[in-house]
């Protein structure tokens, strides 16, 4: 019975992990159809600022929550501004240009700060389930998974910017006659984008520590994640974080670690081979 | 396109010819003045922990023989090779140091399979050859000399002492899923077996895994008495970080063959680091004469925010010293006199006390500390000095069979 609770939990640790990772890649990629190859480099940047202003000092929460979400939206802000403005629509030319910036900020990053950094022990202590533990950290990232994901669905459904957003995301020409500014749209779409992969890649840090190459680790599973989720950012990403998250915790707990990663990719294979249009292509077509 | 006159082709011609024999003679008059020696250890990507102290001993050692004259009168000319933690290019510079460099020995190698790589190119161009990380022992090939402890000379005393330090028998072990972490695991079986102990189970992790929650679930479940982890690299470090996260810190304790080869106990926390056991050749808290005077100069020459010095770092620093020995020796940097003169049983006491090179086995008998990492410190708990290398002895003998060229496994089932 303990067993059967801690891998439920586990399972949600797994899932809430993947969809965080994500989630800022589909708010890009599902708003704008823009190819972020540097998506796991601010993840990296995210967890780098989190860890070097902890330990200037900076209380660690107000460092995950508030500074690494400000730094990457800037670092965002920079990004869109001069490179991927001009590249909207051109999904080739964008995946080369973001590719160079992800090898460009892999190195800005190990000149300035090395190749390893001594990390943070994740806070909290831990839950007591019979004889088993888990984190209490990786529980709170279950639960800013899941206020993320309620925040994103508030905004988008009850708000005039979410609307703005929805709107400009499913016609351009046409929010542009409506009086609605679209590169201003895009610009702040790509920023939220970037600062919530910087508050992901903070909260991930006292976990799995952080080195300059950290991005090629999650850039595949996210991609993979966001296609297979289809259309809806939300609900897409959501639904195959529990399918892809799923089978390779699954896996994980009968087998090994190895043949939960591949367990993950194949069912990512069978799903799109099914779905090509990803999870939302078919079900929930009209959720969010 | 100038037409060229027949008088302005000749003078081209004797212009190139006269620079293309001055050139000759140039680099002839250099070679005559130094000898050409290699390092290969990664500086960057995420083996570079272990690579960047090893590269401070060696451009140590080399600086300090070429102030105090140089070897047989000529200064050493180390170039040192960065592979970036990437195999191809450990294949590549070893090449390059063999053939372009013409490199009269090689220092290098970190992971057991960048040594594999490179052994057999240098073995080819009969570049000889040191490799003085500790490591999984049985390499047989007279080319190389492995100058690091090897697991009869730690792991043999360290698991039974783990066992009654911990009071435990059932051991769960974690290794990293390369030739290293797979032969590491079937000694860490054989000698628990010995000693009455029990592997219930191993698990092994690519280099790239930095997610243990589904492990640390299962090792939950095992209920093993401890854990020994035998992981590698910068990723792998994260897992100590989760043990404490899931609360297992106090429950279960832990030893290791590899903490501290990297100086792990800088990049983690007490709370992640305080309790293991390991054991290795060289600690830099040893008290001998030799290694405080070493260390003056180490950090005088580094400066006070250098890589503390590791095992691999000191075993470096000892054969280039050796390799010196033996070419004074041999009075060349010839490759099959200088071994000769290595084969003698030759000796050096260095910063971790005296190493002598093993005729048979090309392996070395050194001291051997077991220690508990506490605060970023190491507390040596116990030393047994002199330990030969006696897990290579029983397979290999290069004086007898001297072609033989393969690395002996033991037949162990983890």
């Amino acid at each position: 019975m303990d067993y059967f609770f801690i891998v439920v939990l586990q399972l949600a640790v797994t899932i809430a992990n993947l969809a965080l990772v994500s989630i800022g890649l589909a708010i890009v990629f599902g708003m704008m159809r823009v190819i972020n190859f540097a998506h796991g480099e601010f993840l990296m940047l995210g967890g780098y600022a989190a860890i070097i202003s902890n330990r200037a000092g900076i209380n660690l929460w107000i460092a995950i929550f508030l500074i690494a979400p400000i730094v990457v939206g800037a670092v965002g802000i920079l990004l869109e501004r001069l490179v991927i403005r001009h590249l909207y629509g051109r999904m080739i030319d964008t995946m080369l240009a973001t590719w160079g910036i992800s090898l460009a900020l892999i190195g800005l990053v190990t000149v300035v700060f090395g190749n390893t950094v001594s990390g943070i022990s994740p806070p909290l202590g831990s839950l007591t389930v019979g004889r088993y533990a888990i984190g209490n950290y990786e529980l709170l990232l279950v639960a800013v998974a899941a206020a993320l994901f309620a925040a994103g669905w508030l905004v988008l459904r009850h708000t005039s910017l979410g609307l703005i957003a929805r709107g400009t995301m499913q016609d351009r020409e046409m929010s542009a006659a409506l009086g609605i500014d679209p590169s201003r749209v895009y610009a702040a779409t790509f920023a939220v984008g970037a600062a919530v992969s910087g508050l992901t890649g903070a909260l991930i840090a006292p976990i799995v520590g952080v080195v300059p190459t950290i991005g090629a680790m999650y850039i595949a599973k996210a991609f993979i994640t966001v296609i297979s989720g289809g259309v809806a950012i939300l609900a897409g990403t959501l639904g195959s974080s529990v399918l892809l998250g799923g089978v390779n915790t699954l896996i994980s707990f009968v087998f090994t670690p190895v043949l939960g990663e591949v367990a993950l990719l194949a069912a990512a294979v069978v799903l799109l081979r099914l779905l090509p249009q990803g999870i939302t292509g078919r079900f929930f077509r009209k959720a969010l | 396109m100038v037409t060229l006159s027949r008088r302005r082709l000749l003078e081209l011609g004797a212009a190139g010819a006269a620079a293309g024999i001055t050139s000759l003679y140039g680099r002839g008059a250099s070679a005559a003045e130094t000898i050409p020696i290699a390092g290969i250890h990664d500086a960057s990507g995420g083996i570079d922990i272990y690579g960047r102290p090893m590269i401070n001993c060696l451009t140590l050692a080399v600086e300090e023989l070429n102030a105090a004259g140089g070897v047989l009168g000529k200064q050493l000319d180390l170039v040192n090779y960065d592979p970036q933690s990437n195999m191809q290019l450990y294949t590549q510079y070893a090449g390059e140091a063999a053939t372009k460099q013409k490199a009269a020995v090689v220092f290098g190698g970190i992971l057991s399979a960048s040594r594999e790589a490179m052994r057999p190119t240098l073995k080819r161009y009969k570049t000889l050859y040191f490799y003085n990380l500790l490591y999984e022992g049985g390499v047989c090939d007279r080319n190389i000399f492995c100058m690091g402890s090897t697991p009869a000379q730690t792991l043999q005393k360290f698991t039974p002492f783990v066992m009654k330090h911990f009071n435990g028998k059932k051991i769960y072990t974690l290794a990293a899923d390369y030739n290293y972490g797979q032969i590491t695991a079937k000694w860490i079986k054989k000698f628990a077996t010995e000693n009455g102990g029990d592997v219930i189970a191993t698990d092994f992790f690519p280099l790239d895994v930095s997610d243990f929650g589904p492990t640390i679930r299962k090792i939950q479940a095992a209920k093993p008495e401890i854990i020994m982890s035998v992981l590698v690299g910068a990723n792998h470090n994260s897992f100590y970080r989760q043990w404490v996260a899931s609360g297992m810190k106090d429950k279960i304790p832990m030893a290791s063959t590899t903490f501290g080869i990297g100086n792990e106990q800088v990049l983690t926390s007490p709370e992640e680091h305080n309790g293991i056991i390991v054991s290795y050749a060289y600690f830099d808290g040893i008290q001998t004469p030799e290694n405080k005077s070493f260390l003056e100069k180490y950090y005088k020459r580094f400066g006070e925010k250098a890589d503390a010095v590791t095992e691999g770092a000191a075993m470096t620093f000892n054969a280039v010293n050796l390799w010196a020995k033996a070419v004074a020796k041999a009075g060349s940097v010839d490759h099959d006199k200088v071994i000769e003169a290595l084969e003698t049983g030759l000796s050096f006491t260095g910063p971790p006390g005296k190493t002598t090179i093993d005729p048979r086995t090309h392996h070395d008998t050194l001291d051997v500390y077991i220690a508990e990492v506490r605060d970023r410190k190491y507390n040596v708990l116990e030393s047994f000095p002199q330990q030969p290398p006696a897990d290579t002895a029983a397979f290999c003998d290069l004086q007898a069979h001297p072609n033989e060229n393969k690395q002996f496994v033991i037949d162990v089932k983890t």
